[in-house]
């Protein structure tokens, strides 16, 4: 039988039974129907008895209950956002200690003797309803005061302009750019995309330089340099060949040239790895090496000497892997 | 150099600012799509869903070739709708003759695959299917109940998974306040075995009993069917511990050394440090021993040593 230990999640309207299973395998559809709308019953009746009792509040409509939050964790479907930085204004308000005052719509205008509003249309303090401005005595004679009241406002709000941009950038440095804001880009970079344009070293300078020069149909060769330009680092020839001429003392390029293919061709197919010129080579040093030493030590007895084998690998052959590597 | 772009018109700022992360989150909405081919039984489950979330799901009519949510390419499209609509719960159906009657539900977070539960829908009753009484029909919107019975839903993995989308999917906005005369539907899920469950949409009649809870009556109403449970996803680790997170200033700060108490209010306690009698620094010593210093001498030098010590007594 299933215990009335139901879970109940309230703020979800949830049920769960967890102790019920089917103790015979269900012979027909009706049954497994029949089944679990009883189940169904029973457990929404837990919730609504948890539900009826919540206290609730009389509303024409019907009684209002307040739900409680729901017990089950279900993901969310976006970021949390992130709190947005102070800007420049807020900062230094609170470090002097400023705060917000609510302003009126409605400012009492000493020259006309009216209320007026503060903002927008036939507003107090006009800006351009000053008839007359009282020449001072460190005006120049050239100069118009109208004029430069208007340049001073377009610098001012040119200048707010700027220091909203600043706030924005730095909101989108942290990543809590208001959701209705873009930031983008005037002047876009050649490559077209919205990346900032990276600083140029002057080695890639001076690269991109050499490869502009080259471009030519005469590989550069022919371009008058610069003053101050150096000389182009990789040289114009990419193929050596051998001089056709051999004079006398020349004679052995060619020679070391097919020299040097063989042997390489020769040392990739020979499985004898065993170089013998050069383990003879060895064996004669390491033997000068001890008669050195015992020139040296002649007091002890050689039996109470240590036997010194080398830690090197001694070349055998055939069953290392550096013929087969290849 | 850089611009700000806001939007000219305030309806298109209402609407960025209804897509924008928020602190606590309203209801999600549904993306319900189909594939290259469906059954007859697909089509009519997915208008069924359709109807029963009417106000928060969008129904696309068309056939999507190229989503295949289990492959790692075939998201792209669905990512994009789920932008464009701003959808994060999705349901996807295709018919194949491996996969009969394919339903793929699945969550988006921040717009990216998040996890999936494929099922296979069998023994498909459609709402017109069911007689009842017209008046108990269940109203759009309305918060439903639900029921979910059997311990495989705990023990089985899958089955927890596929719980846990259902709910997502079928619950609505999480609301405070709730008026008990509009509750008119339950979700009824049993577990038949360890992969396959009964699902079913019945109406609710409260009738009249003793006491202040109405007795509930169960009337079928709505599509039932089988799910079997063939492939499923779970969330990436970080993803889920990412998507968890709930805003910090959500939680409750316990208040430290007040208590309540219903005849006296609310009373609370105040801790004083110890004064420290011996240490503080007298601040007129000096002044003190300077006068008395200039006095004793003008007086003469045998007062100077007592009237100094009976002065530092009296302080």
């Amino acid at each position: 039988m299933a215990e009335p230990q139901y879970e109940i999640d309230l703020g979800n309207l949830m049920a769960f039974n967890p102790h019920h299973h089917f103790v015979s395998p269900p012979s027909s559809r009706e049954e497994v129907v029949k089944e679990a709308i009883e189940q169904g019953t029973k457990l929404v009746q837990a919730v609504a008895d948890a539900l009826f009792h919540l206290p609730s509040t009389e509303d024409p409509d019907g009684p209002i209950v307040g739900l409680p939050a729901p017990t089950t964790k279900l993901p969310r479907e976006k970021p949390l956002p992130k709190p947005r930085p102070p800007t420049k204004w807020e900062l230094f308000a609170q470090k002097k200690g400023i705060k917000k005052c609510k302003k009126e719509k409605l400012v009492f205008d000493e020259q006309t003797g009216t209320w007026k509003r503060r903002h927008g249309y036939d507003r107090v303090n006009d800006d351009n309803d000053i008839p007359i401005i009282e020449a001072k005595s460190t005006d120049e004679p050239g100069k118009d005061p109208f004029a430069e009241r208007r340049k001073e406002k377009k610098s001012k709000v040119e200048k707010q302009e700027k220091n909203r941009l600043q706030n924005l950038k730095q909101a989108a440095k942290v990543g809590a750019l208001p959701s209705h804001v873009q930031l983008a880009a005037t002047a876009l970079p050649i490559s077209g995309t919205q990346a900032m344009p990276k600083k140029v070293s002057k080695d890639e300078l001076q690269n991109v330089a050499g490869m502009a020069a080259t471009a030519t149909a005469s590989g550069g060769k022919f371009d008058k340099k610069l003053p101050g330009e150096k000389a182009s680092k990789h040289e114009k020839k990419y193929r050596k060949f051998l001089p056709a001429v051999e004079g006398s003392g020349m004679g052995a390029l060619e020679k070391q040239q097919t020299e040097k293919v063989l042997n390489k061709l020769i040392s990739r197919n020979s499985h004898e790895i065993l170089n013998v010129e050069k383990a003879v080579n060895m064996y004669n040093v390491k033997k000068e090496k001890k008669q050195r030493r015992q020139g040296r030590e002649s007091s002890t007895s050689s039996k109470l000497k240590p036997n010194k084998k080398s830690l090197k690998k001694t070349l055998k052959k055939g069953s290392s892997n550096k013929g087969k590597s290849k | 150099m850089m611009r700000i772009k806001t939007p000219k018109k305030g309806r298109i700022k209402r609407e960025l600012e209804k897509r924008a992360p928020k602190l606590v989150e309203t209801g999600k909405k549904t993306l319900i799509l189909h594939g290259t081919k469906t059954s007859s039984i697909l089509n009519s489950l997915l208008t069924e869903i359709y109807h029963l979330k009417k106000n928060d799901s969008v129904k696309y009519s068309r056939k999507n070739d190229n989503i295949r949510p289990f492959e790692s390419g075939g998201e792209t499209s669905l990512e994009f709708y789920s932008l464009k609509t701003d959808c994060s719960l999705f349901v996807y159906g295709s018919h194949s003759k491996k996969r009969p009657n394919n339903l793929v539900l699945g969550r988006t977070y921040d717009h990216h695959i998040y996890d999936l539960v494929e099922v296979g829908v069998e023994n498909f009753r459609s709402m017109g299917s069911f007689l009842y009484d017209k008046k108990l029909a269940p109203r759009i919107g309305s918060k439903p109940f639900f029921a979910f019975i059997g311990e495989a839903f705990e023990s089985v993995d899958e089955l927890k998974h596929l719980k846990e989308i259902l709910l997502d999917l079928f619950r609505g906005e999480v609301v405070t306040n709730l008026n008990l005369a509009g509750l008119d539907r339950v979700y009824v899920c049993t577990a038949l075995s360890s992969s396959k469950i009964f699902f079913s949409h019945c109406a609710l009649r409260l009738k009249k009993s003793g006491t202040v809870v109405p007795r509930m009556e169960l009337v079928e109403v709505g599509p039932s069917m089988d799910m079997v449970v063939r492939r499923h996803r779970h969330p990436d680790e970080s993803l889920r511990k990412e998507s968890m997170k709930t805003a910090p200033e959500l939680l409750k700060k316990k208040e430290k050394n007040v208590v309540k108490d219903a005849i006296q209010g609310k009373i609370g306690k105040i801790y004083i440090p110890d004064q420290k009698v011996g240490s503080v620094p007298l601040a007129n010593k000096a002044k003190g021993v300077k006068r008395e210093r200039r006095e004793a001498k003008m007086k003469g030098e045998g007062y100077k040593h007592t009237q100094k010590k009976q002065k530092q007594d009296a302080e």
